[in-house]
C-alpha cells in the first residue's frame, strides 16, 4: 500500500469514526423527548413537598413529584374538576365521632427513594406542619400547608394502611383540602438528617434531592434556573406513568421573555403568553389552550355603614351593567364569562334566582329605584392593584368597568395601590386605615375548596383579622348554611347544602363577578394529549412528545 | 500609598454600617407583611402571630438589626422565608453570574466608549466626531431593557443567531468557558455595556478635546514627538477620569441590571433582587442589596487606590 494511499484511508477512517462519534449521540439526542417547560414563577417552586408560588406551585412541583391522600380528576376538560382517590382509596367519617375521618390507604407504593407508602407516613406528613415538637417539623411548610386545611389537628395509625385524621370541629371539607397535603419520604428525609443532623439542613437537603412517590422524580435541580424531572417507573397508577423521558422546568417571570423563548424554540410551553403575541404563536403553528379556571376576578363590597353597597339593588345593578363578552374580546376571549362563583355545571351551582347578565336598561331602574341618576350617580371607590398573582390586567378592566359603570349612574374612583400592600389590606378590612375609605376591594381567588370560594367572605366567623371577609358581610341566615354543609358528610348532601349557600350568595350579591381566568399557555404542536380541564392544575404526567 | 491606602480603607468602616443601617431600614419601611411569600391570603390571624414569632419579626425592630448585624459580620446573611435557602449562598451564586455578565459588558462598554471617545475628541467637529457621538447619546438614552427585547426579537426569535434567555443550556450550574456557552452572553451583555459605553464615550470625547488643547501637547508636537507618543500622553492624562467613570458605572452594572437579567432569565444578583422583591423576602432582600452595596463601596476604593498610583497629585 503507497504512502499517499495509506494516508487517505488513515483520514478517511478518522472522518467516519469523528462522524460515528457526533451522530451516534445525537441519534441518541434525538430519541430522547424532552418537554421544556418556561414557568411564570421567579423561582423553581420549592420541592420538599408543600410547594410555594401559589397554584404554580402545586402545578409544578406538587402534583408531577407527589401524591396527596386525595386528588383531582384533570382528566376532562368539559366539566369541572372533581375529587378523586389519591394515596387514600376511601374515606368516611366516624360514625361514633364526627371530628374523626378514617383513611384507607392505597397498598404497595414506593416513594422514588425505594421506601413504602404506609400509615405512619401520613402521621408524619402532618407532624410536620402541625407538630412543633417533632423533630422534623418544618415551620417555612406550615404558613402554605395549614392554612389550606384550618381545621386539621392531628392523625393517628389505626393499621398499617388505614389511618384516623382528626379535626378541630366538624368539617366535610377536610377531604378537599387534603390535596394539598403532599406526602414525602420521611426515610429519605430520615437519610439527609443523618448527614446534616439539622432538621432545617436536612430539610433543605431534601429539596434539592426530592424523594415522593409521584409519577415524575427529580433528577436536577439547580435554584431558581432549572429543574429536571424523569419519569418514576414504578408509579402506582398506569394510566399515569409519564412516557416522556425528560421534563426541564425554567422559571421565566417575564411575559416578553417566556414568548420569545417559545418563539426561538427554546422551550416547548409557556404559561400566560404575552396577550399581544398570542395571534402570532397561533399563526406560527402554535397552540393556545385555555379554558374557565375555578377563579372569580371581582369586585367584594364592604357593608359597612356609609357603604354604598348596602342596598341591594345597587349590587344587582352593577352586575347587570357589565358586558362581559366585550371585556372578554378586550381580553382576546382569555376569560370565562362568570354567572356566580361557580357555574351551573358545577355540583354547587343551586340555581340562583338572579341572574348575572348584561342588562343595563333593568340595571338603571333598579338605581333608580333606589334614588340614583345621571345627575345624581353614587359615589364608589374601589381598591384595586397594577399587577398580581390571578389579577389579569388590573388596570385594564377596571378602566373598563369604570367606562360601564358610569352608563348605570356610578361615578367610580379607583385606588390603585401595589400589589403586596393590597393583599395585606384584604386581611385588615374595610374599616382599617390602609382601605383608605374604599367602598370595594379589587382581590381575585381560587374556588376550588368551599372555605376558599365562599365560606372566608360570608360567614360572621371570618370578619377581619380571622379570614377574608373584607367587607364585614354578617347574616345569620348564611351562617346556619356553612354549618350545615359543614356537617353534611355525605358527599352528595354537602353539595346540596354548598349549593344551597351558593344560591343565596348569588342572590344577595355581596360581589360584582367580572371575569374567571382562562389561564393561557401556549405550546408547540409538537407536545401531545394536552388535556386543559377546568382547574388550576394540568396533568403533565399523561403528555407525550412527538 | 500605603499610609493612603489605610486611611481609605478606614473611611470605608463607616460608610458600611450607615450601609447597612439603610439595606436593614429600607426593607422594613416598604407597607406589606414580611411573611406574606410563606402565607396565603386566608391564613387565620393565629398562624400568622405564630409565624411572626418564629421567624422573630415580634421583636423590636433595633433587637432584630443588631441580631442580623451580629451574623452578617459572621458573614452569614439568613435564610430565606420564601425558599428556606442561606442567602449568603444564593448570593453568592448570583453575585458570580452577574460578574461576569458585569464584566463581559465593562470589557465592551469601556472598549467601544473610549474608542467613540477618542475619534469624536481627535477629530472633534468632523462628521466621525457626530457619528461616534450619536452613537454615545444613542447609548445614554435608550432604555436597555427595551434594547433587550428589541435584540431578543431580531436575533433570537428571527435570525435565531442567539438564545433568548438562561445561562447556558444546562444552567449556570453547569456552565463552560466554550463557544455554546459563550453565545448566552451575547446578548445580555451587548444590551448592559450601551449605557457604559455612551457614558465613558462622552467623557472620553471631552477629555481628549480638552486635553489637545493644552500647552502641553503642543510643546510635545514642538519637541517632534510623532502622532503615536502624543496620543499614548494623552490616554495617560485621560485614564485616571476615565477609569474613575467605568468604576461608577461597573457599580451600576453589578446593581443596577434587574431589568436586564429579567429580560433574559439571567440567574443573577438583578433577578435575586426581583424575586425578593416580589416575595418581599427579607433576608434575601437585606442580605443582595448589601452584598451590591459592600461591591459598590469596594469598587469605587479600589478605583481610587488605582486613580492615586496612576496620577500622584490626588494624594496630595
Amino acid at each position: 500500500m503507497s504512502y499517499a494511499r495509506y494516508s487517505r484511508q488513515r483520514v478517511s477512517m478518522a472522518i467516519l469514526a469523528g462522524t460515528t462519534a457526533f451522530v451516534a449521540p445525537a441519534a441518541a439526542v434525538a430519541e430522547e423527548s424532552v418537554l421544556r417547560i418556561g414557568m411564570t414563577a421567579g423561582d423553581i417552586p420549592l420541592t420538599h413537598g408543600q410547594p410555594d408560588q401559589g397554584f404554580e406551585g402545586n402545578r409544578f412541583t406538587g402534583i408531577p413529584i407527589y401524591d396527596a391522600l386525595t386528588q383531582w380528576d384533570l382528566s376532562q376538560e368539559d366539566e369541572p374538576s372533581t375529587l378523586m382517590p389519591g394515596l387514600a382509596t376511601s374515606w368516611e367519617i366516624d360514625p361514633e365521632d364526627d371530628t374523626r375521618w378514617i383513611f384507607e390507604l392505597r397498598e404497595g407504593v414506593t416513594y422514588h427513594d425505594g421506601s413504602e407508602f404506609t400509615a405512619e407516613d401520613v402521621v408524619w406528613n402532618v407532624e410536620k406542619v402541625l407538630d412543633e415538637d417533632a423533630e422534623h417539623f418544618d415551620a417555612s411548610q406550615v404558613g402554605v400547608t395549614a392554612s389550606r386545611m384550618p381545621t386539621l389537628r392531628s392523625a393517628e395509625v389505626i393499621d398499617d394502611y388505614t389511618v384516623a385524621l382528626y379535626t378541630s370541629e366538624p368539617d366535610s371539607f377536610l377531604p378537599i383540602n387534603l390535596t394539598n397535603l403532599f406526602m414525602a419520604s420521611p426515610d429519605h428525609w430520615a437519610e439527609k438528617y443523618d448527614e446534616t443532623g439539622d432538621s432545617d439542613e436536612a430539610w433543605s437537603e431534601f429539596a434539592a434531592d426530592p424523594s415522593g412517590s409521584g409519577p415524575f422524580r427529580v433528577t436536577g435541580f439547580t435554584a431558581r434556573e432549572r429543574l429536571e424531572l424523569q419519569p418514576n417507573d414504578a408509579y402506582w397508577d398506569d394510566a399515569r406513568t409519564p412516557t416522556i423521558d425528560r421534563v426541564v422546568m425554567r422559571p421565566m417571570p417575564d411575559a416578553n421573555s417566556r414568548t420569545a423563548a417559545l418563539l426561538s424554540g427554546e422551550v416547548d410551553w409557556i404559561e400566560a403568553p404575552a396577550p399581544d403575541a398570542m395571534a402570532q404563536m397561533e399563526g406560527q403553528g402554535f397552540v393556545i389552550y385555555s379554558n374557565p379556571q375555578p377563579h372569580v376576578w371581582p369586585w367584594q363590597f364592604s357593608f359597612l355603614d356609609d357603604s354604598p353597597w348596602l342596598d341591594r339593588e345597587v349590587r344587582h345593578a352593577a352586575n347587570l351593567c357589565v358586558d362581559r363578552e366585550e371585556l372578554s374580546v378586550l381580553l382576546n376571549g382569555h376569560m370565562g364569562i362568570p354567572q356566580g362563583t361557580v357555574g351551573p355545571d358545577h355540583p354547587w351551582w343551586g340555581d340562583p334566582d338572579f341572574e348575572i347578565r348584561y342588562d343595563p336598561d333593568t340595571a338603571r331602574e333598579l338605581m333608580e329605584e333606589v334614588g340614583y341618576s345621571s345627575d345624581d350617580p353614587v359615589e364608589v371607590r374601589v381598591q384595586t392593584s397594577a399587577s398580581g398573582s390571578g389579577q389579569m390586567q388590573p388596570l385594564v378592566m377596571n378602566e373598563y368597568l369604570q367606562d360601564a359603570l358610569a352608563e348605570c349612574y356610578f361615578d367610580v374612583e379607583l385606588d390603585v395601590i401595589e400589589w403586596n400592600t393590597l393583599f395585606t389590606n384584604w386581611r385588615e378590612g374595610a374599616d382599617a386605615s390602609s382601605a383608605n375609605d374604599a367602598h370595594a376591594i379589587n382581590v381575585t381567588f381560587a374556588t376550588m375548596d368551599p372555605f376558599f370560594a365562599m365560606v372566608r367572605f360570608l360567614s360572621s366567623d371570618a370578619h377581619p383579622p380571622v379570614s377574608n371577609n373584607w367587607g364585614y358581610f354578617t347574616d345569620d341566615e348564611f351562617d346556619d348554611l356553612i354549618a350545615q354543609a359543614r356537617t353534611t358528610f355525605d358527599p352528595d348532601e354537602r353539595d346540596e347544602a354548598l349549593g344551597q349557600l351558593h344560591k343565596r350568595k348569588v342572590e344577595e350579591a355581596p360581589f360584582l363577578w367580572v371575569a374567571h381566568d382562562a389561564g393561557p399557555r401556549a405550546m408547540s404542536p409538537s407536545v401531545g394529549n394536552v388535556v386543559q380541564p377546568q382547574s388550576w392544575f394540568i396533568d403533565i404526567a399523561t403528555m407525550t412528545m412527538e | 500609598m500605603f499610609a493612603y491606602a489605610i486611611q481609605r480603607i478606614l473611611y470605608t468602616l463607616p460608610v458600611m454600617l450607615g450601609v447597612s443601617v439603610v439595606c436593614f431600614a429600607l426593607v422594613h419601611i416598604a407597607p406589606g407583611d414580611p411573611l406574606i411569600s410563606i402565607l396565603p391570603p386566608d391564613a387565620s390571624s393565629e398562624l400568622q402571630e405564630r409565624l411572626r414569632i418564629l421567624y422573630g419579626f415580634d421583636r423590636s425592630y433595633v433587637e432584630q438589626f443588631f441580631m442580623w448585624l451580629a451574623r452578617v459580620l459572621q458573614g452569614d446573611l439568613g435564610t430565606s422565608i420564601a425558599s428556606g435557602r442561606s442567602v449568603t449562598l444564593e448570593v453568592s451564586r448570583a453575585v458570580g453570574n452577574t460578574l461576569m455578565l458585569a464584566a463581559v459588558a465593562t470589557v465592551l462598554g469601556f472598549t467601544l466608549g473610549c474608542l467613540f471617545g477618542f475619534v469624536a475628541g481627535y477629530f472633534s467637529n468632523s462628521p466621525l466626531d457626530k457619528l461616534a457621538s450619536a452613537a454615545a447619546v444613542f447609548g445614554v438614552s435608550v432604555p436597555h431593557y427595551w434594547l433587550g427585547i428589541v435584540l431578543v426579537i431580531v436575533f433570537s426569535v428571527g435570525l435565531g443567531w442567539f438564545p433568548s434567555s438562561g445561562a447556558g443550556p444546562g444552567g449556570s450550574a453547569n456552565w463552560r468557558f466554550d463557544y455554546e456557552h459563550a453565545l448566552y452572553l451575547v446578548l445580555p451583555a451587548i444590551t448592559m455595556a450601551v449605557i457604559p459605553m455612551g457614558i465613558v464615550a462622552r467623557t472620553v470625547r471631552a477629555l481628549v478635546a480638552d486635553i489637545l488643547a493644552q500647552e502641553f501637547v503642543i510643546g510635545l508636537r514642538a519637541r517632534g514627538l510623532g502622532q503615536f507618543h502624543v496620543f499614548l500622553h494623552v490616554v495617560k492624562n485621560a485614564a485616571p477620569t476615565a477609569l474613575a467613570v467605568m468604576g461608577v458605572q461597573m457599580g451600576y452594572l453589578l446593581g443596577g441590571s434587574i431589568l436586564i437579567e429579567v429580560v433574559f432569565s439571567w440567574p443573577g444578583t438583578g433577578m435575586l433582587l426581583n424575586t425578593a422583591i416580589f416575595q418581599r423576602d427579607l433576608p434575601l432582600l437585606q442580605g443582595t442589596i448589601l452584598v451590591l452595596a459592600t461591591f459598590f463601596v469596594v469598587l469605587n476604593l479600589l478605583v481610587d487606590l488605582l486613580q492615586t498610583a496612576l496620577d500622584p497629585r490626588i494624594k496630595r
